[in-house]
């Protein structure tokens, strides 16, 4: 009931929006962001880029629908890293705030229950960094979402790339993970890299959990220790690893350690330090390496906050083009046109390279990249396709 | 040496160190509890406030580790008189609830404030060179070596005030009776202030050493520290010195075990239940003795 009343005001709201001609006319669109918690790197890297996107299509007068220009407003919310709070901010959005649709939340644990209250509310949200595949699949269907999208790949495909990196570049055949139990996208990659690890002709020695906030991680890398890898994935974030890695190196482990996109903050370096030199990564785009389309984002971003753009950045960027993209070809303002509109999308340049969205499927196709720590700066190594 | 012990001598290193930290914190929950009767949650945070001021020294400072280690005690246990005096002590006469809520708002204004200040996580440098032993087998980092000495020392020292000087006869003497002892020429706040300090004192020195073993620092660090922390004083008899350490080195044994053995998503879980079948065996805890209620 409540729900149907708040799209009831809001369709009387839009159409009042619409006959009142001559007045300011806007197109609010929201944003999740981890702008606290235990990852707000991610969230200010949201955000940064969600405001760039932004204005630049303000400075150019504003998006095109239909025959007139509309200037877009940002509504950016905070989930202090915080489920509930995701889900609420989502809430707000959709409800409070009435925005056309929403960009974010990153991490897959937020990103998963913003998403259910978006589906239920038929409100088109594209969450930039979430690879876990529940995010776009409907928990008790396994259906596809209706309106929830993404702008990245999703972790089978990464913890394949992960798997055939490890056994035919790095020629391990015996492999240890560690990861975050109670973490969605750790647990999903952890699982995905097991089995196409084993399927590879590799064995997974050791399979070691943790749960989220923990910091002594001796027991479990002692562990490892004894099972004698000749690899360890850690597809942890960018907060955990460097602890994981030097507790590693203290207790006397010298083998690589290798990660997936989580890594991909700078913060990392910073937290890190010299301990990660020579490790590798996958993840969804390189500075190095970007096409020319993403070379102009790359120099504007550097430019209005001092620092490369990292994965959450480029992906948050190419979600906002998406919607921009989808908005303009309905020529409408209205939640279910952009919806139609963007799961038909024709192939969109991104930052992060070509995407498309298959027909029932809510997740784009793209490939990923392999990044190599050195010297303190993550170095393009290779493409990488499973 | 056999594949198997050097696994287990590894495994029991791994707890002494866990075990140390823990212990730390535990005292000043055990002390404050034993002068006041009062549980002061908010210790678990004072322990974070130590991690950050060792960062601040060491970053900002550039101090070493010896200067860096002082000033964060010093610094910890300033807060702790000074939360104390202005929290704590107008509450004396009040029902003992106001005193534990106020510890909790303490503890959530210290948490909020930090992150309001540092809402990134921030990187401790390595003070100390570490060096990587190999006995045998079993990897010893000097920093398991001094983190596990050094809190070993800092407690005999405490033991030894509180048992063999006359501030310590002082402190042994208000938590036995607050009416009359103060009659007796007691200055009772200032004792209450010194125990304080000195409890803060140590959560600044385990800030200091989990923040150089673990150097990934955040404001909402010292909430499962301090409850871990708060369960082995509880578990070793709340209230008596020697039973928080005892209780802090099972419980982090058994957190080390636990995950040697088993998933470690178990960890919390088994190592709670046994410390909950611990207390109904002996509810006054390990070492603690029970006392009756004088009329």
């Amino acid at each position: 009931m409540r729900k149907a009343l708040s799209l009831l005001l809001f369709s009387v709201l839009l159409s009042l929006g619409v006959t009142a001609s001559g007045a300011e006319k806007t197109i609010k669109l929201g944003v999740i962001a981890e702008l606290t918690g235990d990852m707000p790197a991610v969230g200010a890297s949201c955000r940064n880029a969600a405001e760039l996107a932004v204005k630049e299509v303000n400075a150019a007068g504003g998006l095109k629908v239909g025959k007139q220009k509309m200037k877009v407003e940002l509504v950016v919310e905070d989930n202090a890293g915080k489920a509930d709070q995701s889900a609420a901010a989502a809430q707000k959005l959709i409800t409070q705030d009435e925005v056309l649709a929403i960009v974010g939340p990153n991490a897959s644990r937020y990103a998963i229950p913003a998403s259910e209250i978006a589906e239920s509310s038929e409100t088109v949200l594209i969450t930039p960094w979430s690879t876990n595949p529940k995010t776009t699949l409907d928990a008790t269907t396994n259906e596809p979402k209706k309106y929830v999208f993404r702008a990245c790949f999703i972790d089978p495909f990464q913890g394949g790339v992960l798997a055939k990196f490890a056994y035919e570049n790095l020629k391990a055949k015996n492999a240890a993970v560690l990861y975050d139990v109670a973490s969605d996208y750790n647990k999903g990659i952890a699982e995905v890299f097991k089995e196409k690890f084993e399927k590879l002709g590799g064995k997974v020695v050791a399979f070691e959990t943790y749960t989220t906030n923990d910091k002594d991680f001796s027991a479990q890398l002692t562990k490892i220790k004894d099972a004698k890898p000749d690899v360890i994935f850690l597809p942890n974030y960018y907060n955990e690893v460097p602890l994981q890695v030097q507790q590693a190196k203290r207790l006397g482990i010298t083998v690589p350690f290798i990660g997936s996109d989580s890594w991909g903050s700078p913060e990392l370096l910073t937290l890190g330090g010299s301990d990660l030199n020579g490790y590798y990564f996958s993840t969804h785009y390189s500075a190095d390496n970007a096409a020319p389309v993403a070379k102009k984002f790359i120099a504007d971003y550097e430019k209005a906050y001092g620092a490369k753009p990292d994965d959450v950045a480029a992906l948050t960027y190419d979600a906002f083009g998406l919607l921009f993209g989808a908005i303009q070809r309905s020529g409408k303002v209205d939640r279910e046109e952009i919806r139609a509109s963007l799961s038909t999308l024709p192939s969109y340049k991104g930052v992060t390279g070509d995407m498309k969205f298959q027909a029932d499927s809510r997740d784009p196709i793209k490939s990923a990249v392999i990044l190599q720590i050195k010297d303190g700066k993550f170095n393009y190594f290779t493409n990488a396709n499973p | 040496m056999n594949d198997g012990i050097v696994y287990w001598l590894q495994q029991i290193l791994n707890a002494l160190q866990l075990g140390s930290i823990y212990a730390l914190i535990a005292l000043g929950y055990t002390m404050v509890y034993g002068i006041l009767t009062m549980i002061n949650f908010a210790h678990g945070d004072v322990f974070m406030i130590g991690a950050f001021f060792c960062f601040l020294a060491a970053t900002a400072l550039g101090l070493p580790f010896v200067p860096t280690l002082l000033l964060t005690m010093l610094g910890t246990a300033l807060l702790g008189v000074v939360i104390e005096r202005l929290a704590y002590k107008p509450l004396r006469q009040a029902p003992r609830v106001s005193a534990v809520i106020t510890a909790l708002g303490i503890g959530l204004f210290l948490e909020n404030f930090t992150l309001a200040l540092a809402p990134y996580p921030k990187h401790i440098p390595p003070l100390l060179e570490s060096v990587t032993w190999n006995l045998g087998g079993v990897s010893v980092s000097s920093l398991q070596v001094i983190i596990i000495f050094l809190s070993l020392g800092l407690m005999l020292v405490l033991d030894y005030v509180v048992h063999r000087t006359p501030v310590g006869m002082a402190m042994r003497a208000i938590s036995w009776d607050k009416t009359f002892v103060p009659l007796m020429g007691i200055p009772a706040d200032l004792i209450i202030s010194v125990t304080f300090a000195i409890g803060a004192g140590l959560a600044g020195a385990a800030g200091t050493m989990y923040g150089l073993a673990y150097p990934v620092i955040d404001p909402y660090m010292g909430i499962m520290v301090g409850w871990k922390a708060f369960i082995s004083a509880v578990v070793g008899g709340i209230g008596n010195i020697r039973g928080a350490m005892i209780g802090a080195f099972i419980l982090g044994g058994v957190e080390i075990m636990v995950t040697a053995f088993f998933p470690s998503t178990y960890r919390d879980f088994v190592a709670f239940s046994l410390l909950l079948v611990l207390i109904v065996i002996r509810p006054y805890g390990i070492l603690g003795q029970p006392r009756t209620q004088k009329v």
